[in-house]
């Protein structure tokens, strides 16, 4: 515990948010109880309407739910075969029989998106999950430890930081060499500083609150305010974090793959599937339009999906 | 009186000290990328032979080696490299054997006018959205307004990019698809790479605003009778203008990462295009070079912005107390603490936003 | 016009929240009149809508909220229905609003005097320099020294009650009919409250306006207002001068509120509580001890002692300066007694708890629990003191883990000694709920769903858990109403009585240390410049510092008590 202790000027006495209860806290308490007369006990977040009164969350998490299929089951939803052309039908555009048109080879564009999907959540999955176990692992270490340990690490973070990510992850593919999964690490490796800045932020907000003082008060072992107390606490954002996190990391690899450094061709990776439209952009639009349109609602769903949880987890507090 | 002197004195001591930091950063920097260059499990003369160099015998690629220095203890080349360095020597490129100093120094000005303009315009559009969305009196327009900023974070820019060609090239033939000559061939390139930043610009401005409109000093002048505009622009926008200004470090880096995709697209020379080259040919030294300049700049940019910020935020002194947290108690009775260093912890709010 | 009509006139006022649970009506008919020159006082507890009320005035409420019906005429025009237009040319310069909290309600960036002028600016009485210069005059007469220099400075160079100084400047700067305190001074050190309320009377007075003064505090309405009104759940439910609500009181929370109220008691004895006998087993050291099990002897010396304590901080940006937050304290708490260490904000009293309960080590000085000295503990051993010594902290709101439930919490002191097994904790977990006249439901519960009241007492309920024989109370209830102060006052009088517990008391304010302290030590800088009983601080006070914060009470001006 820090020895730090706010002495307040002269003549104020503490009332703000930290050491007495503000009014605010005070006026809801008062509102409260009043209202919890009159209504009914504040039902949870499962309740039957929590659907409907989020459309968007709700949209989103459909839109996830889809895309995780595509990516597991691809052939559920698109049965043809992605590598397979028909080349009578090149480049058609979008119609009954191929709702995302045809490419210069006379692949059906929709099955190579369906089944690109798995290449592209895979390597983003494998990205958030380096990134947030490392960047988790680090932060929570650097927020328990203090001192030396989080000083040198914070400045080792300060130092990743100071190279933006992509530019990190091109020097990782560099050495690396290409492919999805080199890719992937990549990605993740770059997002390691940033997660482990965020969770420390959290830990230190935990560590300083009353009750880790009070639990330290209350005689329990140094181990067991950590493992009891403040680490239940500082977990909280890490689920939220992670799909923020997917989001970003599937920008991130698509667009590694569009600049060729995934898998090679004929693999349908998405970034990979909009740069093989790059040559044929005047006349056939679709090629590029359709798996971009198709990351870009994938990252809106994460991140749409990530701020929902974020602020269900703020609120309940 | 000596203080006028004491605090000049001051003002040295702190810009020293900062720029003794930004070196230590930059040398971290330069290690981080040998690390991750030259440790990793790679083989860059064996790369620039082909695949399976197998017309290449084993003394060929050991000489190879030994003209790029790879063939001595990792240590020596760290130390051999570093030195080169700080005589201004920053090493070949393996694929062209020009000077990697020589290379990106011709690629800095065309990106330089590129990452520029998408500067403004990103500052320009995101703030200008971020206020009016704060402003209007409409829920619905508010919200329609609020709802584009995550749209742009979303979209990758390379999409973006071609759909801007597409549209405005080649349906519309408003400006050039490639190249860069003119500034006409400037417009769609720069407004591709705005973009993502511009999004998150108005993201983090208002949510920034947002909190100061929360702020009881709003109410004050609320019960003073200010109107709206004044309570936005004067009260809420100046407190709120303040942590966007700390992330401006990481604004320019995304843009100057940007370039590599939106050069790419556009076919325009720059850094970006000599990113995207180098990695193709896996031509480390390029790469290392360019890792490089983007952590100058980063700390460049930074130290402007750790200069600046005391002067429009009163809260924070000049001093030359290193970035330690002290742990200690305010020193006066008679008003509130000090701070000795611009906020940090926005930084880590921020990062949410800045995927 | 009449000369006899109000300035202000509340007529069925109506005022609700939108909230999530459903629609809260935080005022409910209320009708209210200020004449010209009169200070009007409205108290109440929080919840009880006066300063929603008094929001609605200016409309400046929340956006959740809505005025439902009713007429706010102030001058001919009526507020409540007022486009935005005339409300702006009313506030400031009509109506002067002084708001509760000096640590926020100036911008930060912004320099003093621009803020003092912007009133002036903004309804066009002056331009910039005369602005300027008014802004000073302003700042003069809110009782500001160095206006000049402070008009210069920006508000974080400033101290609290300076700042509430700056604030008043502001509400007065063009010289409104009416000005608004909401709850001015409950931020402020006791003797600085008494300085801005002068102040305030002061001002009022030369300019003829009228003050709506809004006040938790029934002592401060006592002294300063020619009229009372009493406000609960959204009603007003009593009107009178000070006298009248005083001294014949009509209802009964009117009644419970003078009864509870610290600083209209403080110079009383406080009444002999009958509370209802409390059951709980253990004894200090042993939760699980039945109640009559035969006591061994206790050591009959005190049960906490300190010697020269002293603790220094480094200053911030200097190097090697430090400045000693406590300078030298000595004193001693026999079992059963309580010792309050009273001081104002920077007087050391926090961290000399801290000290106490060996939070953090002492720069210099001894600290004995039980004759044993515990100055350099470390470990398991300090663990071993946390059996004997336990804490309740300040702001009940913090001080419990979100995750865990009330019995978990309480429970907790319980399974970091690993006493008892599981069914035992539980039982004794509801005993202490029990103890502290929780009901058995909120066991199951999450520190969320309590009330701050509600919270304070799972913390003391907590720290009861492992049968300590010194509780240190850090501002226990400065975070809470009036009404609710008093409860958990009485309680914590009962449970020290029922069980021969020792307290240290942190406080702030003397009068509400009156009704539990045994002893009492006043500290100023670091130091106690004065102690003695309770009944020798209150009655017969030797220092002047002393005396100076017995006179800040407020309460005892104008009704002889």
């Amino acid at each position: 515990m820090s020895d730090t202790i706010a002495l307040l000027p002269d003549g104020a006495q503490p009332s703000a948010d930290g050491f007495g209860g503000t009014a605010a806290n005070r006026f809801d308490d008062a509102v409260a109880e009043r209202a919890s007369h009159g209504g009914h006990a504040a039902s949870g977040p499962r309740g039957r309407s929590w659907f409907a009164r989020r459309p968007a969350a709700a949209a989103s998490l459909l839109w996830l739910v889809a895309v995780i299929v595509a990516a597991l089951a691809p052939a559920l939803l698109a049965p043809g075969d992605p590598l397979a052309g028909v080349p009578a039908e090149h480049l058609q555009a979008p119609s009954a029989a191929h709702w995302f048109g045809t490419d210069q080879i006379g692949r059906d564009l929709y099955t190579r998106v369906v089944h690109g999907t798995s290449l592209t959540i895979s390597a983003a999955s494998l990205a958030v999950a380096v990134g947030v176990i490392a960047g988790s692992a680090i932060g929570l270490l650097s927020g328990f430890a203090g001192g030396r340990i989080d000083a040198v690490l914070m400045r080792a973070a300060d130092v990743l930081l100071a190279i933006p990510g992509l530019l990190l992850s091109l020097a990782v593919i560099t050495a690396l060499g290409f492919g999805t999964v080199n890719v992937a690490i990549a990605v993740g490796i770059a997002s390691v500083a940033s997660v482990s800045r965020i969770m420390r932020a959290e830990v230190i907000k935990v560590r300083s609150s009353a009750y880790i003082e009070a639990a330290r008060a209350s005689g329990n072992s140094g181990a067991r305010v950590l493992l009891r107390h403040v680490l239940p606490n500082s977990t909280g954002p890490v689920i939220a974090l992670g799909v923020l996190e997917l989001g970003g990391a599937i920008l991130a690899v698509s667009a590694l793959s569009f600049l060729g450094y995934g898998a090679p061709a004929p693999a349908p990776e998405w970034g990979a599937l909009v740069s093989g439209g790059r040559d044929f952009l005047r006349n056939a639009w679709w090629l590029t339009t359709f798996p971009g349109l198709v990351i870009a609602l994938t990252v809106l769903a994460a991140n749409r999906l990530a701020r929902g949880l974020d602020t269900e987890r703020t609120v309940g507090s | 009186m000596s203080t006028a002197n004491a605090s000049r004195s001051n003002v040295a001591r702190y810009v020293a000290s900062r720029l003794g930091q930004a070196v230590v950063v930059l040398w971290a920097a330069y290690t981080v990328s040998f690390i991750v260059l030259y440790a990793l499990p790679s083989d860059p003369v064996a790369l620039k032979t082909g695949g399976d160099a197998s017309d290449v015998t084993p003394e060929q690629l050991a000489a190879l080696k030994a003209t790029y220095g790879l063939d001595r203890p990792l240590v020596v080349q760290y130390a051999l490299r570093l030195g080169g360095v700080l005589a201004g020597d920053f090493g070949a490129s393996i694929d062209t054997g020009r000077p990697v100093s020589q290379v990106i120094g011709e690629a800095i000005p065309p990106t330089l006018q590129l990452a520029g303009l998408g500067l403004l315009i990103a500052v320009l559009t995101g703030a200008s959205l971020a206020v009016i969305a704060m402003f209007v009196r409409s829920r619905a327009l508010s919200a329609f307004l609020l709802g584009l900023p995550p749209l742009g974070v979303a979209i990758p820019a390379f999409w973006f990019g071609l759909i801007l060609i597409q549209l405005f090239s080649f349906q519309l033939p408003l400006f050039p698809a490639m190249g860069d000559r003119g500034f006409a061939s400037l417009v769609l390139p720069s407004i591709a790479l705005a973009l993502p930043t511009g999004a998150m610009i108005a993201q983090l401005l208002s949510k920034s605003l947002t909190a100061a409109l929360r702020e009881p000093y709003v109410d004050t002048a609320r019960a003073k009778g200010a109107g709206r505009a004044r309570i936005h622009l004067r009260h809420a926008l100046r407190n709120a203008a303040l942590p966007a200004l700390t992330v401006t470090g990481l604004v320019v880096g995304q843009l100057l990462s940007g370039t590599v995709v939106t050069e790419t697209v556009f076919s325009r020379p720059g850094i970006g295009r000599v990113t995207a080259t180098a990695v193709q040919q896996q031509d480390i030294p390029v790469v290392q070079g360019v890792v490089l300049f983007a952590a100058l700049v980063f700390v460049v940019v930074n130290l402007a912005v750790d200069l600046i910020y005391p002067l429009l935020d009163a809260r924070i002194a000049l001093t030359s107390a290193p970035r330690l947290r002290r742990r200690s108690t305010s020193a006066s009775r008679t008003a509130s603490p000090v701070r000795t260093e611009a906020p940090a912890p926005v930084i880590d709010a921020v990062l949410e936003e800045a995927r | 016009m009449n000369a006899q009509a109000p300035l202000l006139e509340i007529e069925a006022l109506s005022v609700t929240y939108r909230t999530a649970r459903g629609r809260v009506d935080a005022v409910r008919d209320v009708n209210l009149s200020v004449s010209a020159g009169e200070t009007v006082a409205i108290v109440g507890e929080s919840g009880s809508g006066k300063s929603t009320a008094v929001h609605a005035v200016i409309r400046l409420l929340p956006g959740a909220a809505d005025i439902a019906s009713g007429a706010i005429r102030f001058d001919g025009i009526d507020l409540a229905t007022a486009p935005n237009a005339v409300l702006r040319s009313v506030r400031g310069r009509r109506i002067g609003f002084v708001p509760q909290d000096p640590t926020v309600s100036l911008n930060p960036v912004q320099r003093i005097g621009t803020q003092v002028a912007e009133v002036l600016r903004v309804h066009g009485l002056a331009d910039r320099r005369d602005a300027a210069e008014r802004a000073v005059q302003a700042l003069e007469r809110a009782g500001l020294p160095d206006a000049a220099l402070r008009a210069r400075q920006y508000p974080h160079e400033l101290s609290g009650g300076m700042r509430q100084r700056v604030l008043i400047a502001i509400a007065i700067a063009a010289d409104p009919q009416l000005i608004i305190a909401d709850e001015p001074t409950s931020a402020l050190d006791v003797t600085v409250q008494r300085q801005i309320l002068d102040h305030l009377d002061e001002l009022k007075r030369e300019r003829g306006a009228s003050l709506l003064l809004i006040t938790h505090d029934l002592g401060v309405a006592a002294d300063r207002a020619d009229r009372i009104v009493v406000m609960s759940q959204g009603r007003i439910v009593e009107e009178g001068t000070p006298e009248q609500v005083l001294r014949a009181p009509k209802h009964p929370y009117t009644r419970r509120l003078i009864a509870a109220a610290p600083g209209l008691n403080a110079h009383h004895e406080p009444p002999a509580a009958a509370a209802p006998p409390i059951v709980l087993r253990g004894r200090p050291g042993d939760p699980f001890a039945p109640r009559d099990a035969v006591v061994p002897p206790i050591s009959g010396g005190p049960v906490l002692e300190v010697d020269a304590l002293v603790k220094e901080f480094a200053v911030p940006g200097s190097r090697g300066a430090v400045q000693r937050a406590v300078d030298g304290v000595d004193f001693r708490i026999e079992r059963g007694q309580t010792l309050a260490l009273v001081g104002e904000s920077g007087s050391g009293k926090t961290t000399t708890a801290r000290l106490a309960l060996r939070l953090t080590d002492p720069t210099s000085g001894t600290v004995l629990v039980d004759g044993a000295d515990v100055t350099a503990l470390r470990g398991s051993e300090l663990r071993r003191l946390r059996r004997r010594v336990q804490l309740v902290q300040q702001n009940p709101y913090a001080a419990l883990n979100p995750r865990l439930t009330i019995e978990q919490i309480i429970s907790d002191p319980l399974i970091a000694y690993r006493l008892g097994d599981r069914a035992r904790r539980r039982a004794r977990a509801a005993e202490l709920a029990d103890v502290v006249a929780l009901p058995s439901s909120v066991l199951h519960r999450r520190p969320s769903e309590l009330s701050g009241g509600q919270r304070q007492r799972v913390a003391i309920a907590r720290a009861l858990a492992i049968s300590p024989e010194l509780i240190v109370l850090d501002e226990p209830v400065s975070a809470l109403d009036v009404s609710i102060q008093h409860q958990i006052l009485t309680l914590l009088g009962t449970i020290q009585r029922e069980f021969a517990l020792s307290y240290l008391f942190i406080s702030h304010d003397l009068a509400v240390v009156r009704q539990i302290a045994h002893t009492v030590g006043v500290m100023q800088r670091g130091r106690i410049v004065e102690s003695g009983t309770a009944q020798e601080i209150f009655d017969h006070p030797r220092t002047e510092y002393t005396r100076t914060l017995l006179d800040a009470i407020p309460g005892g001006l104008r009704i002889p008590l």
